[in-house]
């Protein structure tokens, strides 16, 4: 879906929260607007995590490293699909889904 | 020997309060005024991984907490309330996205000079220095150290070190000058600056590395715990992965103290306490380092040892100890010194429990156990 705020046009990204992140979220789900440049340049991975974290300011950094990387025990799913590269695009009404996963004790 | 003027060594402590950081959380443990009545308070940050938890001893209310949990990147807690509540830091500990290199925990932290309120130091693995100003909100990297061209040379790669990660640790300032710093690094050895961390220079004479081709390096060392001499900065105690040294600045060759201990015991270990007023007095905890290194108590009992001569002779202290089959290990982080008379030592192990003395290490008693792996014990005064 495509909403326009007050300066441009937005991007809703619905985001699903695994447990050890919700301290920052409240909650399991959240949506944040993430602005649409130009309608041929959908939304990025990259720029939806950007937006996660001016809403909830830290979250970015316990998930993507300082070199952009995503971090070895977090999973990052659009819609069915994993991928770990920011700059992969979110097609409109897609949900990021984060996944903490970790075995051992 | 020259000691600090009484009016700059920190007053008795009333009360101690134990600050245990360890694999699944914060507890503290809070004693009576004799120091015989403890109170377990915890967990906070249940889940996560704590590598250490210091208070401030500036403000007494100040406690800062380094924090992982197994799938998230590392931050810092901050509470300015004795820890009834805490904030993450806004801007945790990162290098730069020039260097190439990750945090993948902040493994040391030191509140800053008396005369800079507000600023803290930590030590990451891998070895990187971090300073901030305000109070552990924002962290801004050495770049003396950081960006040092030698600190490759120094360290090795940020996949070489000790099992758990290459780390910076035993971060010490000067109380007589804020700009006059040590660190200590597994591996790299023990570093000096005398400008705030603009410029840094090897202090490892005499230090043995009997783990790498040149066992006299001039860097590369592995110190396992660093300290200042209680009331006397101008010496220095190292508890290394090769023996027990002492320094006595402006001397910049260590002196080897571990050897005098008893051979059925060795001088390998982890951590190393110092009497806050006594510069002659030190305590380290003796691990086996024979064969394949099982880093346990060497066979099976547990015993800390003394000096009260600045290393030339120790004396054995395990009153209240198991005397046989107790494999303990204790975290170089794990054993600290507070500031009562008769000072308190106090330890914790990796299977969980705590150790306390009240007396200086003449009897020990158990005053907690069924924790998670301790990781590190410091003493908040107050």
């Amino acid at each position: 879906m495509t909403a326009r705020t007050s300066q441009e046009a937005a991007t809703i990204v619905r985001i699903r929260i695994p447990s050890p992140l919700r301290s920052y979220t409240g909650g399991s789900e959240v949506t944040v607007a993430v602005p649409v440049l130009a309608p041929e340049l959908p939304p990025t991975l990259g720029g939806v995590l950007a937006a996660l974290n001016l809403n909830y300011p830290g979250i970015r950094f316990r998930i993507i490293d300082e070199q952009g990387k995503v971090r070895p025990h977090v999973k990052l799913f659009v819609g069915t699909d994993a991928t770990r590269d920011l700059s992969s695009p979110i097609p409109s009404g897609a949900t990021l889904m984060i996944v903490a996963a970790l075995s051992g004790g | 020997m020259a000691r600090l003027p009484a009016a700059a060594r920190p007053a008795l402590a009333r009360r101690t309060r134990l600050l245990i950081a360890t694999r699944k959380g914060l507890w503290t443990l809070t004693g009576d005024v004799s120091r015989n009545g403890w109170k377990l308070a915890g967990p906070q940050f249940l889940g996560h991984i704590v590598h250490h938890a210091t208070a401030d001893p500036r403000d007494s209310r100040t406690l800062l907490a380094a924090a992982r949990t197994g799938h998230l990147g590392p931050t810092i807690f901050r509470s300015s309330d004795s820890g009834r509540t805490w904030k993450e830091a806004t801007r945790p500990p990162a290098f730069s996205e020039e260097s190439g290199r990750v945090v993948d925990h902040t493994f040391w932290l030191t509140p800053g000079h008396p005369s800079e309120p507000g600023v803290w130091f930590a030590g990451t693995s891998p070895q990187g220095l971090f300073r901030s100003a305000d109070g552990g909100a924002t962290w801004q990297g050495v770049n003396g150290f950081n960006l040092n061209p030698q600190r490759k040379a120094w360290c090795g790669g940020d996949q070489d070190g000790t099992p758990d990660g290459p780390k910076l640790h035993s971060i010490l300032i000067d109380p007589r000058d804020a700009a006059h710093m040590y660190i200590g690094m597994s591996g790299g050895g023990v570093f000096e600056t005398p400008d705030a961390g603009a410029h840094w220079w090897p202090l490892n004479k005499g230090v043995r590395a009997d783990f790498l081709p040149d066992p006299a390096p001039e860097y590369g060392h592995d110190p396992h715990c660093v300290r200042l001499a209680g009331g006397h900065p101008d010496r220095l105690y190292q508890q290394n992965h090769c023996g027990i040294y002492r320094l006595d600045r402006p001397g910049d060759v260590w002196q080897e103290i571990g050897n005098t201990m008893p051979k059925t015991v060795g001088s390998v270990g982890f951590p190393l306490a110092v009497h806050p007023r006594d510069p002659n007095t030190l305590w380290v905890v003796p691990m086996d380092g024979t064969s394949v290194w099982p880093r346990t108590a060497p066979g099976g009992r547990p015993a800390v040892y003394r000096s009260r001569d600045g290393g030339r002779s120790w004396k054995r202290q395990d009153q209240g100890f198991p005397k046989s089959q107790a494999w303990w290990t204790v975290k170089r982080q794990a054993m600290t010194a507070d500031n009562r008379d008769p000072t308190g030592i106090y330890f914790g192990t990796t299977s969980g429990e705590v150790w306390g003395s009240r007396d200086e290490g003449r009897s020990f008693r158990c005053l907690a156990r069924n924790l998670p792996q301790i990781y590190a014990v410091e003493a908040a005064t107050n």
